[in-house]
């Protein structure tokens, strides 16, 4: 069993890295379980996003 | 597929500026820096235009050169030793705030719901938060969470920019997202309910 911190370490290199079977299974089980860290998780991968902020998509496929 | 007249790109280049701007800043950290890097993206825009293809929009085109100024520019801070060294320093002010010491999270700082994330990003409040947010990182830790999420770099190219182990970027990537999300809960959030 993973805790949160853990979980939120996984989450993150997930954004980095494959991870690998058995991190997947750990993180998948925790996320499962754990309501807090499915928003950390939905935070992160919003972070993750923010580059689209920047990208002209609206404006230039006309 | 035809080239837009120069005026077109002139006009074209004055209105992306202010965007290009923040990015840089947002990188750069530094305000005169970031001019002279975009100042040099549009100079470098407006002389090699012919070879802009049209293949991807103009303003991606644009931004495609700023991030390589940009990138030198950064280079030039390494090589004039303006930063501080990344190996061994270790940011654990997150974990501490956020954390029990037994791994959970600590009740008041659980993370809660931030609604749709398509309104979060439609929501100039929350840019502001964003951008205040990244502000208040620590030097060294917004310059590879900007490397990998503003400019798109892989953790090994950071790695290679940074002369940095792959494992530490992964550690400064976990602080730098555990702090942002920290920061942007406190500040978006609350600047909601208001």
């Amino acid at each position: 069993m993973i805790m949160c911190r853990r979980a939120t370490e996984l989450m993150s290199q997930r954004l980095d890295r494959p991870l690998v079977w058995q991190e997947r299974v750990s993180l998948r089980l925790h996320l499962a379980m754990c309501g807090a860290c499915g928003h950390c998780n939905r935070q992160f991968e919003l972070l993750h996003e923010v580059g689209k902020r920047f990208e002209p998509a609206a404006q230039e496929q006309e | 597929m035809s080239i837009p007249p120069p005026d077109d790109h002139m006009q074209r280049l004055t209105a992306v500026r202010p965007r290009l701007l923040s990015f840089a800043r947002l990188h750069l950290r530094n305000h005169a820096q970031a001019e002279d890097a975009v100042q040099d993206a549009l100079e470098a825009a407006i002389e090699k235009q012919a070879s802009f293809a049209g293949r991807s929009g103009y303003e991606t085109w644009v931004f495609g050169i700023l991030k390589y100024k940009i990138l030198d520019a950064m280079r030039a801070q390494k090589r004039q030793g303006i930063w501080q060294p990344l190996e061994g320093e270790v940011d654990d002010d997150a974990i501490d705030r956020q954390f029990q010491k037994n791994g959970r999270w600590l009740k008041e700082a659980h993370p809660v719901s931030w609604g749709d994330p398509e309104a979060a990003f439609e929501s100039e409040t929350f840019w502001q938060v964003f951008d205040a947010c990244m502000i208040a990182l620590p030097d060294n830790v917004a310059r590879v969470f900007s490397l990998r999420e503003l400019m798109g770099l892989s953790t090994e190219e950071i790695c290679r920019e940074l002369g940095i182990k792959e494992n530490n970027c992964w550690v400064i990537l976990h602080r730098a997202r555990l702090r942002l999300r920290e920061c942007i809960e406190q500040g978006w959030l609350k600047g909601e309910a208001s």
